[in-house]
């Protein structure tokens, strides 16, 4: 991929906080006009990343740039195509979202009616026109990581950070923000998110790095990914408790995999095979069961958890280690 | 906390859906209005922390109810002991609490600038792309307009308890300017403060082992010859207590020229040390 098509080009980056490694060694491409996810558990130096990229941590090595420019010697240059959305809302609570908006929109250039009209456009956007004249400090968790994404996007920035947006929200505040992804990946924007959760990454992201301990352990596109972690499963849960030997052998067969009996006395989960389709095996086993008079009350596909996802990549690492 | 009450409370307080047409409409514009000026930034910071004065105004209170008690119980208390009645005593004393209680003052902006960065605030002001020192001399010049207000204060109640200024009303109107320069300039000791520790208890805590000895030992509340002579030159020489000889000389109508160019070579000298140290620790942060 050429250096141009590249929005962020990080090699080697690393972050000390005394004594602790934060981030160490983490090397990134991300294509330009894409959402790309960083996923990792908490502590893992998504952060850390992320606000060195923002320009707001100084890296104690390595070297990065921002479509093209440098992060360390073109710093202001960088500030002017990035924009960021913390972890925690860079808001000022004692001011209403009104004013919030106002102050920052002041502070790209506009002249005051311009960001008075820009502030009032993107709070009716954002959906809390109703919420503007409140001081930030009464708002939901989504209400508030709202504003902090509307506040990114004053000025539409080439690359936008967001650092766990879902984090603590409800379902519903979680889709809204999702869609508002979609929306501004749309439009040209390159995004950086970063997550806990593989559904999130998988959901938005085209490609994936999963970071471990300040290192990337894997990078690839969500399918890559999930096929390489493998086992997905499929859990059933029976209207009749005595057809469950009678379905395990069932599952068996048609998986060719190991099927496990759960506490509850109607319920068996069937694990898949690094490779195989989940949603192809799904059909497959309903219509199995249906053929073998098996009465199923709930049916569902399970991806592999982070978890997983990281127990297997963790023990991949360790392998590709031993073998070198 | 069950799932049903967490769903029951989001959809009362949910907000309306966002709007995703309207929202494409706006980032499709790809305005980008020029960087604003270094002083037009600043100027802006200085707006929101107006704002903030009008939505906590309880902040006003320990800048203007502090400095009236503080004059009258120096008044009330000291006068008689120190110089035999307490016009005499308001008289001296005024000017030297006037600085006083304002200079204290001055440890707000460093503990503002502390709670920024602890809240994350500031994050989003750095990413920006405008002037570094724009939010710390914005806190400052909104704290212009507070430090002038508890003067203006601080007079009104000196005039009523029967202070005369000699020096007339130009003579304290450039004493009260003498005093804003030096707040500007001092202030900058806190904001770096503010960027290097770890709570706003600490900024707090360091701040005021600083300026209690700074103030007490000074010529405020008495006159340094009555100290002993070791500790003389130390007392005469501090910033402070060039500070309050230069303001209570434009008060008086003496000019003291000497300690008002003191007072300006240490304030040119504050902004010159804290300013950079402030900016290099707000570059690193």
């Amino acid at each position: 991929m050429s250096q141009r098509d590249l929005a962020i080009r990080a090699e080697g980056l690393v972050k000390h906080f005394k004594d602790v490694k934060a981030v160490d060694g983490v090397d990134l491409e991300v294509p330009a006009g894409t959402v790309y996810g960083v996923l990792g558990p908490n502590g893992a130096g998504k952060t850390t990343t992320v606000r060195m990229l923002a320009t707001l941590l100084r890296p104690d090595a390595g070297n990065a740039t921002v479509f093209g420019r440098d992060l360390i010697a073109d710093a202001a240059s960088v500030r002017s195509q990035v924009s960021l959305t913390g972890q925690y809302a860079s808001l000022d609570e004692d001011l209403t979202g009104f004013e919030n908006l106002v102050l920052l929109s002041r502070l790209y250039g506009y002249t005051k009616p311009a960001a008075r009209d820009r502030a009032g456009d993107l709070l009716a956007a954002f959906g809390l026109s109703q919420a503007a004249g409140k001081q930030v400090k009464s708002y939901s968790g989504g209400m508030r990581r709202r504003l902090d994404i509307a506040a990114s996007i004053i000025v539409t920035p080439k690359l936008l950070f967001l650092d766990e947006p879902t984090t603590g929200l409800d379902p519903r505040s979680r889709n809204q923000v999702w869609d508002v992804v979609r929306t501004i990946v749309g439009e040209g924007t390159t995004v950086l998110l970063t997550t806990q959760y593989l559904e999130e990454a998988d959901q938005l992201a085209s490609r994936i790095a999963v970071i471990d301990t300040g290192k990337v352990i894997a990078e690839g596109t969500p399918g890559q990914l999930k096929s390489s972690v493998g086992a997905g499963s499929i859990r059933v849960r029976l209207h009749h408790a005595d057809q469950r030997e009678h379905a395990q052998r069932v599952l068996g067969e048609a998986l060719s995999g190991e099927v496990v009996l759960d506490d509850d006395p109607v319920s068996l989960t069937a694990r898949l095979a690094p490779g195989q389709d989940t949603a192809a095996q799904g059909s497959h086993v309903l219509g199995e069961l249906a053929r073998a008079g098996i009465l199923v009350d709930d049916f569902s596909l399970g991806q592999p958890s982070l978890d997983e996802v990281f127990l297997a990549l963790t023990n991949r690492t360790d392998v590709v280690n031993t073998g070198a | 906390m069950t799932v049903t009450h967490t769903d029951t409370k989001s959809d009362v307080d949910a907000p309306a859906p966002v709007e995703k047409e309207h929202l494409r409409r706006l980032l499709a514009t790809g305005e980008r209005p020029a960087a604003p000026s270094a002083f037009a930034s600043a100027r802006a910071f200085a707006w929101r922390s107006m704002l903030k004065i009008k939505h906590v105004p309880e902040q006003l209170g320990d800048i203007l109810i502090f400095p009236i008690m503080m004059l009258l119980m120096f008044t009330y208390l000291f006068g008689g002991a120190i110089a035999g009645g307490t016009t005499a005593y308001l008289q001296f004393l005024l000017p030297g609490i006037m600085v006083m209680s304002i200079v204290m003052t001055t440890i707000y902006t460093g503990m503002s600038v502390n709670i920024d960065i602890n809240k994350g605030v500031s994050d989003r002001f750095r990413t920006l792309p405008i002037w570094r020192a724009a939010p710390m001399v914005g806190y400052l010049l909104a704290d212009m307009f507070r430090y002038a207000a508890a003067g203006a204060v601080m007079f009104g109640t000196g005039l009523i308890m029967g202070y005369r200024p000699d020096g007339g009303a130009v003579g304290v109107l450039l004493g009260v300017a003498l005093l804003l320069v030096f707040c500007f300039a001092f202030s900058w000791v806190w904001t770096w403060l503010g960027l290097i520790t770890r709570s706003e208890k600490t900024v707090m805590s360091i701040s005021m082992s600083v300026m209690f000895p700074l103030t007490f030992l000074s010529n405020i509340m008495v006159d340094p010859a009555t100290m002993p002579g070791w500790l003389q030159p130390v007392v005469k020489n501090t910033p402070i207590s060039q500070l309050v000889d230069g303001v209570r000389g434009l008060f008086d109508g003496n000019v003291d020229s000497g300690s008002v160019l003191t007072t300006l070579i240490w304030s040119a000298g504050f902004i010159a040390v804290f300013g950079f140290l402030t900016i290099r620790a707000y570059n690193r942060k």
